[in-house]
């Protein structure tokens, strides 16, 4: 027995010793910055992203420019590569040298827990002018003054209108305030004789394609934290009043009227998506949506223009988030990977190139006003929108999107009457946020 | 000779015996290592884990029972638990009586036995990602299949994986459609009976339906204890099944990253794995995660160990019959 116990901790210890070294494992992190390659250096960077068919074709392009600085270098892009691959990438020791990631909510966790190597001395050793990025954007790629990433494109939101059904409806124009929006939905909405919905002036339900709190946010004059860094929610006048909005649409519609027809409706990113067939008249959404239409729904006349606020003075007022790059922690090549990120921030040829590919607005400002960009009247309104200095970046934290799916399933649970005490409902939400943060200790 | 035997074995029958203990060594070894390598060892690096702070990234800073005190205050910990354990409870019964009623009609079937044996497996073959989607597209209430089909008759469908009554019912419906493998084990253990038991029983005056409750039932209890617990640890590990219906129910079931809606509608599809992923990868809190995952798999190991007790308990008591 003796002897089983003794084998036992044994056991018990190598588990824990294996675990320790495992735990710790990964590549150093530099704070210096490492050396660019030499104009003979042969040597291949392995780009890591989420693209996948068309998509990875025109990054792949647009990665291949880099080669007119550094013909030496070999570029290896490889797609469909999620934040779960790079975390595990990373604690393997098979990272890539630069890592593109679509879930900007994890910038705060990939800047805190060093996961992204820190930028800022390749910036100031390359004199790097930053304000070529607008503050928003340069926002949700930094965490708590630690920079470790840097845009790769942006995603601008706003409204989208279909024009047939304004002019049908007599909608004159697009709505600029939150009444005028809500006065559209109800003249947009067709019901059958049972009451069962056949279009939606405008879909409110949280959660569905881009209605978040977070893209929401903006437009209500939304603050997620205070001063001192405590979920702001409660206290928030924005939020509030976006909970408060919600729920007089969704009281106009009905709940279960609304669930009923949003549940027969397509995925966010398919052909079958409500607004391509005429499903809904007004949405939110990113200026993508744009390319979606003209490729899947030539038949939607839509027009786009800055979503309506509560405040008329924040009129203008967007969200922007998007696709961010980092060196990840282990990297091989950190000196050739900052090149090739710093080319694809800032070689303006090469933003303008893949802009125009992927329908995505441009992250810096000379990219914006190139005459090589292609803008039509819907596009206008996202490149407008992001030059504006009313854009709203994505709010930063350490627990990932932990913050955005409480506010979520909050709004759902108000909205359709389960939770009825909007104030104490917030602060409850408040206090699970605060919580959340504190354990993370970040 | 015996009595030199027992009181000092000859070293030749010494080196014999150890020689034989190497070999079964041997020939265990290579399930010893696997065991040691991918159940030992991650079990024993979870629990360590679960008393620590870890991102994935940097070492673990030790937090004592901190991870486990937050589940007290976890408004979400608790919707999942109470989701896993609703699907322990209808799922495991569902799918186990689901598999035995199929398993015994077929086992009666006269003709196209092995036509209807296959029709019956082939969903559980299905990868559970299309599965789930084939499954959410036919319960679709807005013109789907099922809900025309009620439509017929006046009425209307459950809105399935937007109503969080109804969201968990669907899930149901289709680990049951993809229960075919558990269908074919029964069928098996039902056609393993021997039929001397029947004739035996038929002379005796059973009809069909105490033929079936007297002879088959107790027969083939063995593999319906597996079939349960097979259910319950099915039922505790459900997680493809879970995201694929509660994002698709969201609309976003073709999005990446967080804008995936996890748990949707009102969190009813947010099962304890989901919830246990979602911390671990999607907030970097792997040490929460990890303490997660020890809670689990306490509660699995204990439901395990009371169901085996009872069929046990059942199973002697049959063997012993009246009296025993």
């Amino acid at each position: 027995m003796r002897k089983h116990t003794r084998a036992a901790l044994l056991c018990v210890a190598a588990a824990l010793t294996l675990t320790a070294c495992a735990a710790g494992k990964g590549g150093g992190a530099s704070s210096e910055a490492a050396a660019a390659p030499g104009k003979d250096d042969k040597l291949t960077l392995t780009v890591w992203s989420n693209y996948s068919d068309r998509e990875l074709e025109e990054v792949t392009k647009a990665l291949k420019t880099f080669n007119k600085k550094f013909p030496n270098i070999e570029i290896k892009h490889e797609g469909s590569q999620d934040d779960d691959k790079i975390t595990a990438g990373i604690r393997s020791g098979n990272t890539p040298d630069v890592a593109l990631s679509f879930t900007t909510d994890n910038i705060g966790q990939f800047c805190s827990s060093g996961a992204f190597q820190k930028l800022q001395p390749y910036i100031d050793r390359d004199k790097v002018d930053l304000n070529q990025i607008s503050p928003a954007v340069r926002e949700y790629t930094e965490y708590k003054g630690n920079r470790c990433a840097m845009p790769m494109l942006t995603d601008v939101y706003a409204m989208y209108y279909n024009t047939g059904m304004m002019a049908e409806a007599g909608v004159a124009a697009p709505p600029k305030t939150l009444d005028e929006l809500f006065e559209a939905a109800k003249k947009l909405t067709k019901k059958a004789p049972n009451g069962d919905i056949e279009r939606a002036g405008y879909l409110p339900t949280m959660g569905f394609y881009a209605n978040r709190p977070t893209i929401l946010g903006p437009s209500f004059g939304a603050e997620w934290t205070t001063p001192d860094g405590k979920s702001a929610l409660a206290t928030s006048p924005g939020f509030t009043e976006m909970m408060t909005f919600q729920k007089k649409l969704v009281d106009f519609y009905g709940f279960d009227a609304l669930e009923r027809f949003r549940a027969g409706l397509g995925q966010e990113y398919s052909a079958d998506h409500a607004f391509h067939q005429g499903k809904i008249a007004i949405m939110m959404d990113g200026e993508y949506r744009t390319a979606f239409l003209k490729a899947q729904a030539p038949q939607i006349k839509f027009g786009t223009a800055p979503f309506p606020t509560w405040k008329p003075a924040d009129y203008g007022t967007a969200f922007t988030t998007g696709t961010i790059m980092g060196i990840p922690k282990g990297a091989k090549n950190p000196g050739a990977a900052w090149e090739l990120i710093k080319h694809l921030s800032f070689d303006t040829d090469t933003i303008v190139d893949l802009s125009n590919a992927i329908k995505n607005v441009p992250s810096t400002k000379a990219a914006m006003e190139s005459p090589k960009l292609e803008v039509d009247a819907q596009f206008k309104t996202f490149i407008d929108l992001a030059k504006s200095d009313k854009l709203k970046g994505n709010p930063v934290t350490p627990i990932g999107d932990a913050h955005i799916k409480a506010v979520t399933d909050f709004a759902v649970s108000y909205t359709s009457g389960k939770e009825p005490d909007l104030a104490a409902g917030l602060k409850k939400v408040d206090q699970n946020i605060d919580d959340q943060l504190a354990k993370s200790g970040k | 000779m015996t009595a030199t035997l027992g009181a000092r074995p000859a070293p030749g029958r010494g080196r014999a015996r150890a020689r034989h203990r190497l070999a079964v060594l041997g020939f265990m070894a290579p399930a010893i290592i696997g065991f040691v390598l991918f159940f030992g060892y991650p079990l024993v690096a979870t629990v360590i884990f679960s008393f620590t702070k870890y991102d994935l990234i940097n070492a673990p800073e030790f937090t004592g029972l901190d991870n486990y005190l937050f589940m007290f205050k976890d408004p979400l910990f608790t919707k999942a638990i109470q989701n896993t354990l609703w699907f322990v409870a209808v799922l495991t019964i569902a799918r186990t009586v689901f598999a035995l009623g199929v398993a015994s009609v077929i086992a009666r079937l006269k003709s196209g036995v092995g036509l209807i044996r296959t029709l019956c497996y082939l969903p559980s073959l299905a990868p559970p990602v299309a599965a789930t989607l084939v499954f959410f597209m036919v319960l679709r209430p807005n013109g789907g299949p099922f809900a025309t089909v009620l439509g017929w008759f006046g009425l209307d469908s459950p809105l399935w994986f937007s109503d969080p009554m109804w969201a968990k019912p669907g899930i149901t419906a289709i680990m049951l459609w993809i229960s075919g493998d558990l269908m074919i084990i029964i069928l098996a253990a039902i056609l393993d009976v021997p039929q001397e038991q029947y004739e035996a029983a038929e002379l005796d005056g059973a009809g069909p339906i105490r033929r079936w409750w007297h002879v088959t039932l107790p027969t083939i209890s063995p593999v319906l204890l597996f079939g349960i617990v097979n259910s319950v640890i099915l039922a505790l590990q459900l997680f493809t099944q879970a995201v694929v219906a509660g994002s698709a129910g969201s609309g976003s079931a073709d999005s990446t990253g967080s804008t995936k809606y996890l748990g949707f509608p009102d969190n009813s599809t947010l099962t304890f794995p989901v919830y246990l992923y979602t911390q671990g990868f999607r907030y970097f809190d792997m040490g929460y995660a990890a303490a997660m995952a020890t809670v689990l798999f306490i509660i699995s190991f204990g439901v395990t160990i009371v169901l085996v007790q009872r069929m046990r308990k059942g199973s002697a008591a049959e063997e012993g019959g009246p009296g025993a």
